[in-house]
């Protein structure tokens, strides 16, 4: 036993996806313990927030400000508000009115800006303009006033008796805070999603989620498809006959077919997600059995079973001690496939919109279906769905590359 | 003389057939026999002509297809498991491979403990359970304290071979299936193993039935032998008159393969 152990642990695909699994694993108990938020708390008003450090406005306004004279500061600002789609616009205008190209350069920001403001003029009519370029134009036009300017910005409070606005303080544009100073800042590494949900904090629910799905069902898979397999493969005869019955029944229907049959039937209040990982348990038994029922049949002529029978051992010993610890290591790989089936069963009914219901607990599946009805994929909103495909990939890829390692202590013939 | 002899296991028109539809195999077809306590009987072939088969069918572990097996002169039933337990308690066998013999995950000491609940000894104190052991192991030259806690397969094969005798003498059966028991170790280990055999029937009184597929061995030990062909007994009789006068081909033929059969027999080639 202990040498099977440190064998495998010798093998490194094993200890590779054990690695990842043990680290999702890490994250998923110790981030709810630092990050105490109700994962499905929305907190931004609005859909689709980007990835990023968000600093409170009100906040930096009131903390102590430094005043930072660094060079670059206006470029920098101007860059950010100037894209590179804004700059090339730019130039087709300017190249349109009549300027030659050798003297654009969409680079020089101070010289591009003065040659718009010297040659923009919103009623100049350029051949084969849309309405929605020239609108464009406008909107682009006025985003750039005032973009040169220096001056700084006036705080103004409205006086309560006379409300006569009050000049509290101005900001001025070398006016620095530091971040650590300001009240509140929230980190949302993953920005939020179409409820204004952060979704790092999702995630990490959703994948502890996923993973008891993932676990529930397969050890119920597991339970079912080892004793029937036993069962079958051991006693055969007429309890073979039955078993195998059922189980041929089940392999025409194919699950998936079954699972969302079942899920539909259940209704949305009444799936939750351990319901939901009760039916995947019950509806993916199948080929464990066949798997168990095939090793027991090896098994069951071998002399070491014929001297347990000779030793007079009952029918269950025989199955607990002759025959299950011969298929234990098996089985531990049918369990681990199983979960990570389990997992992506769950993703694959949550996004036909039959998974768990959505009000209590997120899980892999119901990420991804959130992601699609919302469009993020097609707006753009990678961080809505890209983690949550990673997140499931990873765990499934950990898992069958534990198997692949389990494979290769077990099978001699596969190791290299 | 022959009124004497008891029946201890016989058979008649004892038969196997492997799978159905197309593919059977008739393992053993409808062999007879008559096996007499207090004999060695040796049932001889060649590889493949259905030895096992049989012995399993005599221990009760597999069902024959068709046929009779008289336990002292009646008919046997071992319906349930209470009556096959106590059928096992009489009858008991050695395997041809030592390797595949033994549950991985068992140690020795279980093995062994197995035996003296066999035989009713289940809630002895656990020192004269360590007592039987250490007797039974060292009858077979092995020492209890150096293989307690350890497995059966950190032995060799002739000490795994041994062990199995050791597991004979502690369950004391009427009745011993030997199927190859020599076959797979080392030449030097074979006469050991054998030798412990003779000894242990004259010890306990039970009456072994060697198989095997070497007919100079069954000459050098046995009484009474059968000659397996294809799933048919052939040939049969004294050890005397079928190996010194056969009458099938096949037996000649089987004895032509040992060529030292009429001289001295040596042992360590057995
Ligand atoms: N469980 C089984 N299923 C099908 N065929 C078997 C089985 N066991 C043995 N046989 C066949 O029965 C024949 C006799 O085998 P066996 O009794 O093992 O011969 P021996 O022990 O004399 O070498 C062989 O042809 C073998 O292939
Ligand atoms: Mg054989």
């Amino acid at each position: 036993m202990k040498h099977t152990l440190q064998q495998v642990f010798h093998s490194g695909k094993f200890v590779t996806g054990f690695s990842i699994f043990v680290a999702i694993l890490l994250i998923v108990i110790i981030y709810p313990l630092i990050i105490t938020d109700p994962p499905l708390r929305i907190i931004g008003q609005g859909t689709f927030f980007e990835p990023g450090i968000y600093v409170n406005v009100y906040d930096s306004i009131s903390s102590p400000h430094y005043t930072l004279n660094l060079d670059d500061a206006a470029a920098k600002r101007i860059a950010s508000k100037l894209g590179e789609d804004d700059r090339i616009a730019i130039k087709d205008w300017l190249v349109a009115v009549g300027i030659p190209e050798s003297e654009i350069d969409t680079t020089d920001t101070a010289k591009l800006l003065d040659q718009w403001v010297n040659n923009y003029d919103p009623a100049t009519r350029i051949s084969g303009m849309t309405n929605a370029t020239r609108n464009y134009y406008i909107r682009l036009n006025n985003s750039l006033k005032g973009l040169l300017s220096t001056d700084g910005v006036s705080i103004a409070v409205a006086n309560p008796e006379t409300a006569v606005l009050e000049e509290t303080s101005t900001i001025v544009q070398s006016d620095y805070v530091n971040v650590n100073q300001v009240a509140n800042v929230r980190v949302l590494p993953l920005g939020t999603d179409n409820f204004g949900r952060d979704v790092l904090t999702e995630l990490v629910e959703a994948t502890r989620v996923s993973l008891q799905i993932g676990f529930v069902a397969g050890v119920i898979a597991t339970l079912i498809g080892l004793t029937l397999g036993l069962l079958s493969g051991y006693v055969g005869g007429f309890v073979d006959d039955i078993i195998m019955f059922i189980t041929n029944l089940f392999t025409v229907i194919p699950s998936f077919v079954l699972l969302i049959l079942i899920s539909f039937s259940i209704g949305q209040d009444r799936r939750g997600p351990v319901t939901i990982a009760i039916v995947i348990g019950f509806t993916s038994w199948v080929w464990t059995t066949r798997a168990v029922r095939s090793q027991v049949i090896s098994l069951r002529n071998r002399d070491h079973v014929n001297l347990s029978k000779l030793s007079g051992h009952s029918l269950v010993h025989i199955i607990v001690t002759d025959i299950f610890p011969y298929i234990a290591s098996y089985v531990v790989m049918a369990l681990i496939l199983q979960i990570s089936s389990g997992i992506l069963v769950e993703a694959g009914l949550s996004i036909l919109g039959l998974g768990p219901r959505t009000t209590d607990v997120p899980t892999l599946g119901l990420m991804m279906n959130w992601a699609m009805i919302y469009q993020a994929h097609i707006l753009g909103k990678w961080w809505a769905y890209f983690p949550v495909i990673v997140t499931i990939a990873l765990i499934a890829f950990s898992m069958n590359l534990m198997n692949t390692g389990l494979d290769q202590v077990f099978n001699p013939a596969l190791r290299d | 003389m022959s009124s004497e002899k008891k029946l201890c296991l016989s058979g008649s028109g004892v038969t196997k057939v492997f799978g159905f539809g197309r593919n059977t195999t008739l393992a053993v077809d409808h062999v007879d026999f008559n096996f007499y306590e207090g004999e060695i009987i040796s049932i001889v072939g060649e590889s493949g002509s259905g030895k096992t088969t049989l012995a399993k069918m005599l221990l009760g572990l597999i069902n024959p297809t068709e046929g009779e097996i008289y336990f002292q002169g009646e008919k046997r039933d071992i319906s349930t498991h209470r009556k096959k337990k106590e059928y096992w308690k009489s009858i008991q066998a050695i395997f041809q491979d030592p390797f595949s013999s033994y549950n991985i995950f068992n140690k020795i000491d279980t093995v062994l403990l197995d035996c003296i609940r066999m035989r009713g000894g289940g809630k002895l104190p656990y020192e004269q359970k360590v007592e039987m052991m250490t007797e039974a192991c060292s009858f077979v030259n092995l020492k209890f304290e150096e293989l307690t806690n350890k497995y059966p397969f950190e032995l060799s094969g002739g000490q795994q071979q041994r062990l199995m005798i050791a597991r004979i003498f502690l369950l004391k059966p009427k009745i011993l299936l030997a199927d190859e028991p020599t076959s797979m170790i080392d030449a030097c280990s074979r006469a050991t193993i054998l030798d412990m055999l003779m000894q242990l029937r004259d010890e306990i009184g039970m009456t072994p039935i060697f198989i095997t597929h070497d007919i100079g061995l069954a000459y050098y030990v046995s009484d009474s032998v059968y000659i397996m062909e294809r799933g048919k007994f052939v040939e049969s009789g004294s050890a005397d008159d079928v190996i010194l006068h056969p009458k099938e081909p096949y037996t000649r033929r089987l004895i032509s393969d040992v060529p030292k059969i009429y001289e001295e027999w040596d042992l360590s080639t057995v």
